[in-house]
């Protein structure tokens, strides 16, 4: 099964694949950097949960559980 | 007569820009809004060599697309305002994120130069910048500078100048996508009308608008060219073949594009040397962002804040409050009575005290925020918050405005403007008024003094924050549900790295805030007041033209004491009479009015003692209450719930109508709340008589 960035434990790295949805969010979610190729970390999660932190392209982003599952990820983490 | 030049100020948020602007103008800035929508507006005025130059400073975006108010005003100021010079201010340390708005601000073709702000930052994680390779590639002059010490702003002025003096010599290539795109994009410009009279937008910017599906572009299209039929068309076909050849839709292509030029260019101009690299931010958000120690930080920060502003702004409102009953009574006793002595008195001195006793908490508040902001933890507030927020349709950032709202609705409304979501700002800012603020606590007090014993006394107050928490919540999702329908937006927020913020920046953003304030709400809220005063006085006389001997008699003859005796009925369902009326009515200038006007109708000889609470005033008062209009526990209880939630305060609505622009939404307001007053009133006063109560 494909992986979103949701599914990423903290510390994790992945490459993004893919980011789905459609309208503002994927364009938001992509305007700030995430788009295919680019390398994430998982930095934490909010104490309750949601939202979570990501580490991409040198600077801290963070979003909802709900966004995090648009960016389809890949394995690869490690600076291409 | 000096030159004149317009000069724009681009960036992302948190790239350094507001101190770039403070920098440049000093106290020569202006705060407004632009037409229409709640972006906000900021100018400034600077005299370098000769020239006299207007400095906008746009709102921070990551983008310029259409989908938020902010990214079209900015794109559409670059556009129609023209101005000579656009300066794009970039976030050294973090370059890749900030370029993406550097190729777009590009794309809309206008003299532009680059400020490499926070250089020093960059520089002291590692990062080596080939100034003179970057700013080929990009085809952009750069100036180094780090706005926080002031370094690189006299450097800036000369490159702008140089460019609008056409002295710069910089080619003006612009970079270039895929040719599967550039392709389209040739295409589409072809059937774009090359006079600036007809089509003010660049045309290869249109074109690559059109492929986005820029809904702004398209609108104005339709609106504004003869061919439009035919350009959309023809875009249909293009996006088809973009669509058959990437196997990807247009707008993402053209994102990715981006991105790719500046990480080839970034690659080429940057090296990240391999220093130790120690992050103070990370390092902090190891403790503050803690899943165990997060929350009760948070807290603690929030309780911090709420002290400070109101706690430590209690004297100051006190000093304002006896100053002005001073001044007052002085003009009170050296002018002959009569009209004029009650409008100056009554109407226009109480009135400006009543403008000026909320600056203190103001200044505190945006002190505070302004604080927390420049340093970073307020985007770390609504990251743990926002669980809770987003539950209830809101954003972690709503909490601030209402936790303030706790202490005054006021500066908590104004606190929304943290919030960049329109949607977001709105619905915060239309549930905030059941925040039980402090001027509500002298309602509550005497009317649990009066008519609950002491045991019981905490828990009615309780109560009372209570119910006002849960339908705030409640009506949040409400908002969120009917009003504000459609795609959810959004969270996806940056986290900046921590820095201390510039004591300049953070006491010319406060003084900004109380300055609006007083500006334009506060010349309402005085307006307002001498309405009601004129509400409650007249008529001064009886029909056969003598004056009324007791104050009681006067109110309740005036125009305000009618409306009151008049809305009866509308009261009798949930238990009130005419005199609680009358009282709701003047609690509308400021709901701790109802105290006093109560005592004055239940003939309460000294209305002080009861604002007071002591003993035998209350008691009197409870007395009367219950002889004349029939109070019980119940009705005592139903009253501090309708006082909780009917109308906000007049300089609450001033507020309002500052921050959203329109009369709309404080008149939606007082609209929702007394309807909400009453439906929870009905129940309660109803309910409680079927129990028994």
């Amino acid at each position: 099964m494909a992986r979103t960035l949701k599914d990423l434990m903290p510390g994790e790295r992945a490459k993004v694949a893919k980011v789905e949805g459609r309208g503002a969010v994927r364009r938001r979610i992509m305007d700030m950097g995430l788009v295919p190729g680019v390398e994430v970390e998982v930095e934490r999660y909010a104490p309750l949960g949601d939202p979570l932190e990501i580490k991409i392209k040198g600077y801290h982003l963070s979003l909802r559980l709900e966004e995090a599952a648009y960016v389809m990820v890949e394995e690869g983490g490690d600076n291409a | 007569m000096p030159k004149r030049f317009t000069l724009a100020l681009a960036g992302n948020p948190n790239c350094g820009k507001t101190t770039i602007f403070n920098e440049l103008t000093g106290s020569r800035q202006h705060v407004g809004n632009y037409p229409g929508v709640t972006v906000e507006k900021k100018e400034g005025f600077v005299s370098y060599k000769g020239y006299e130059i207007k400095v906008v400073d746009l709102p921070g975006t990551y983008s310029l697309t259409a989908y938020s108010p902010d990214e079209i005003v900015a794109r559409d100021v670059i556009v129609e305002e023209k101005p000579d010079v656009v300066v794009n201010i970039v976030d050294a340390s973090n370059l890749e994120r900030n370029l993406y708005l550097t190729l777009q601000i590009k794309e809309l073709e206008v003299p532009l130069v680059m400020a490499m702000n926070m250089a020093d930052v960059a520089e002291a994680s590692g990062l080596e910048i080939d100034y003179e390779l970057l700013s080929r590639l990009l085809g952009v002059k750069i100036v180094r500078t780090v706005g926080t010490r002031g370094e690189g702003i006299t450097e800036l002025l000369e490159a702008a100048i140089e460019v609008v003096e056409g002295r710069s010599e910089r080619e003006e290539k612009s970079f270039r996508f895929r040719e599967e795109i550039e392709k389209e994009i040739e295409y589409l410009t072809r059937y774009l009308p090359g006079d600036e009279k007809e089509w003010i937008y660049p045309r290869r910017w249109t074109a690559i608008k059109l492929l986005e599906s820029d809904k702004e572009v398209i609108r104005k299209i339709k609106a504004k060219l003869e061919n439009s039929q035919e350009i959309l068309s023809r875009l249909e076909e293009s996006r088809q073949r973009i669509e058959n050849m990437l196997n990807d839709d247009p707008e993402m292509a053209i994102i990715e594009g981006r991105y790719a030029f500046i990480r080839g260019a970034y690659r080429e101009a940057v090296r990240e040397k391999e220093i130790d690299r120690f992050s103070f931010t990370e390092a902090a958000d190891k403790v503050l962002l803690n899943r165990v120690l997060g929350i009760p930080i948070f807290l603690g920060i929030m309780w911090l804040l709420f002290q400070f502003t109101f706690t430590l702004g209690a004297p100051f409102m006190e000093w304002i409050e006896e100053g002005f009953a001073w001044l007052g009574e002085y003009i009170g006793n050296n002018m002959n009575e009569g009209m004029l002595n009650s409008l100056l008195v009554d109407g226009i001195i109480a009135g400006v005290g009543g403008v000026i006793v909320f600056l203190p908490n103001i200044l505190l508040l945006f002190l505070g925020i302004s604080f927390l902001e420049g340093t970073g933890y307020m985007a770390r507030a609504a990251f743990v918050m926002d669980k809770v927020m987003h539950r209830v349709g809101l954003h972690g950032k709503s909490f601030v405005p209402m936790l303030t709202g706790f202490g005054c609705n006021i500066p908590a409304i104004m606190a929304t403007r943290t919030l960049e979501n329109p949607k977001d700002r709105l619905v915060t800012i239309l549930i905030t008024p059941l925040m039980s603020c402090g001027a509500r606590l002298p309602v509550y007090t005497l009317l649990i003094a009066a008519f609950f014993p002491k045991e019981v006394a905490g828990n009615v107050l309780f109560s009372l924050y209570l119910i006002g928490i849960i339908l705030a919540l409640l009506m949040a999702k409400v908002f969120r549900t009917f009003l504000f329908k459609g795609e959810s937006e959004p969270f996806v927020m940056e986290l900046p790295i921590y820095r201390l913020p510039t004591l300049k920046s953070v006491l010319i953003h406060m003084w900004e805030r109380a300055w609006l304030y007083l500006r334009k709400a506060g010349t309402i809220i005085l307006a307002i007041s001498v309405i009601m005063w004129a509400l409650l006085t007249f008529p001064m006389t009886d029909p056969y033209g003598n004056e009324w001997e007791d104050p009681a008699e006067q109110l309740v003859n005036s125009y305000a004491g009618r409306m009151g005796q008049a809305i009866e009925p509308v009261l009798e369902p949930i238990g009130f009479d005419w005199r609680t009326g009358i009282a709701l009515i003047a609690g509308f200038a400021a709901k701790e009015v109802v105290v006093s006007t109560l005592g004055t109708i239940y003939s309460i000889g000294d209305v002080e003692a009861l604002e007071e609470g002591e003993e035998t005033a209350v008691k009197g008062f409870a007395q009367r209450a219950r002889e004349q209009s029939g109070f019980t526990p119940l009705t005592a209880y139903v009253l501090m719930l309708f006082t909780l939630l009917y109308v906000p305060c007049m300089a609450t609505l001033a507020v309002i109508k500052r921050e959203t622009g329109t009369w709309k939404w404080p008149l939606f307001t007082v609209f929702y709340t007394v309807v909400l007053a009453w439906t929870v009133c009905f129940i309660a006063y109803q309910g409680g008589k079927i129990i028994g109560l």
